[in-house]
């Protein structure tokens, strides 16, 4: 190790030294909301890269046998306005548009014909709780191939009978445990987990997957990315 | 460099001889000073950020629909909002609690990576990490600090319970950060999370690596405090002023040089 024989020499060399350290104290900046924003712009955006880049697009969540399955009466609701935006469930459809052959209006009956996916996976919410349910629905990669969607194209997004609105990556829409889901626990979605179609997405942080949904488009551009994303919330959050 | 900078040994005279006064050592290279305060910075930031997330679901249990898992009297549940802890907790409400997070992790992540290459590289491991044949120094010291025995003679620039402590912090951060890489990201990283026992347990793993650390860092504080400015400064400018074991030297002890 590297010592000193003279008081002044050492004073000389600490100022020296200490000096190298100074660009730390630039970590003052966080102080200043403007660049702490920009800060948490760079570290979100830098997340998603990372995990974007890690996701791979055919490895499946972990499923789980029924014996592992929560009840569904124990499946915690979180809506962020109403738990029934009072849909007429005789009278919906799903509005599509965008980047697709065959924009339009299409009817639950119109999922229920493309094959019946059933899932048990895990949900896992934001706010740190998990739980093990079943999911059941159309993949979204076939109703895309039914709507004649392009799939080169870079986003699906979509809009909610509450107001809720939400927006997905393409790569995670392909996903083949990425769901249109109609159905929880064999039974049609309850009003309160979406009536009467969700996304259901095992690979995503709970509140992608929105509920009530009224319009799908597929989209090279976003005017908005998401609820709880446009107001901070990350946006890929792939699990 | 200075003429008066003598490298790689301590001047260290044979007993008897008139010493030539050393005044300070460079212990701490630019690199470990660097990575010391960002990942100081880092840790602050993901304890109070955490803490933000953790309140949004402060349980480990299921989240049952109308239940309240903990009960308190009106007023003062020590979880409800604006209580003392959600004072200490960063960022607000949840979204800017995870934007702390989710940048400052990776400052964390960086700056450790770099701080142990650094040390495999340099060869500075040999001064830091516990290895076994440090075991018999561990209870000395132990008696030392906390039974007020006398203080055992210092034979290295760390003693081998601050090696083990030392050892012990990256191994917490170390988990932090792979429990942390399972809460994250669990169906990617499904095989990390089977070794931590489920999403469920990595949760509890990194909560309670956050409170182990958070012993380290208030032992680490007081001992830095006990031991005086020199010792802190040593961080900062990387000379400690007189350091205790080259006086070990002048008086003839046995030194271990790292």
């Amino acid at each position: 190790m590297k010592s000193l024989n003279d008081d002044r020499e050492f004073r000389r060399m600490s100022r020296r030294e200490l000096l190298k350290l100074s660009p730390l104290a630039l970590a003052g900046l966080i102080a200043i909301p403007r660049m702490r924003e920009s800060l948490f712009m760079g570290g979100l955006e830098f997340s998603d890269w990372a995990s974007s880049h890690w996701f791979r697009p055919q490895h499946l969540a972990p499923t789980y046998p029924d014996s592992q399955l929560g009840s569904l009466e124990r499946f915690f609701v979180n809506t962020y306005d109403v738990d029934d935006p009072g849909i007429d469930l005789d009278k919906w459809t799903l509005s599509v548009s965008g980047l697709v052959r065959q924009p339009g209006q299409y009817r639950l009956a119109d999922l229920r014909a493309l094959p019946l996916i059933s899932e048990n996976v895990r949900h896992v919410c934001v706010e740190g709780w998990d739980f093990i349910g079943n999911f059941a629905g159309t993949r979204i990669s076939d109703f895309l191939r039914l709507i004649g969607a392009d799939t080169s194209a870079r986003y699906l997004y979509t809009e909610c009978a509450d107001g809720y609105y939400e927006s997905l990556d393409m790569m995670t829409a392909l996903h083949p445990q990425s769901l249109l889901c109609y159905q929880m626990y064999g039974q049609p979605l309850q009003r309160e987990h979406g009536a009467p179609l969700r996304l259901y997405l095992p690979t995503k942080i709970g509140y992608k997957s929105a509920k009530y949904l009224t319009a799908l488009s597929v989209t090279n551009v976003l005017q908005r990315r998401g609820y709880w994303e446009d107001q901070g919330y990350d946006w890929f959050y792939s699990l | 460099m200075s003429k008066r900078v003598t490298e790689n040994a301590v001047d260290f005279p044979a007993s008897g001889e008139p010493s030539r006064r050393v005044v300070a050592v460079y212990e701490q290279p630019v690199v470990i000073r660097w990575t010391h305060w960002l990942i100081a910075l880092a840790t602050f930031v993901l304890i109070g950020s955490g803490l933000q997330i953790f309140l949004a679901f402060p349980s480990f249990g299921p989240k049952i629909p109308q239940l309240n898992l903990v009960h308190f009297p009106q007023g003062f549940h020590p979880l409800a909002a604006g209580s003392w802890i959600h004072q200490l907790s960063l960022g607000g409400w949840l979204a800017g609690g995870e934007m702390w997070h989710f940048t400052f992790m990776w400052i964390f992540a960086g700056s450790g990576l770099v701080y142990l290459v650094y040390h495999a590289i340099s060869g500075r491991y040999k001064a830091t990490l516990f290895v076994p044949k440090d075991v018999p120094g561990v209870w000395p010291m132990v008696k030392h600090y906390f039974f007020l025995r006398r203080r055992p003679p210092l034979a290295q620039q760390y003693n081998p319970l601050q090696k083990l402590a030392y050892t012990v912090a990256v191994a917490l951060g170390i988990i932090a950060l792979l429990s942390g890489l399972v809460l994250f990201n669990p169906v990617q990283f499904s095989w990390l999370a089977a070794i931590m026992g489920g999403f469920h347990y990595a949760r509890i793993w990194h909560f309670s690596v956050m409170c182990a650390l958070v012993l380290f860092i208030v032992g680490h504080v007081i001992m830095v405090a006990i031991h005086g400015w020199s010792n802190f400064m040593s961080m900062l400018t990387g000379w400690k002023k007189s350091p205790e074991y080259v006086a070990a030297g002048i008086e003839g002890k046995q030194i271990e040089r790292g």
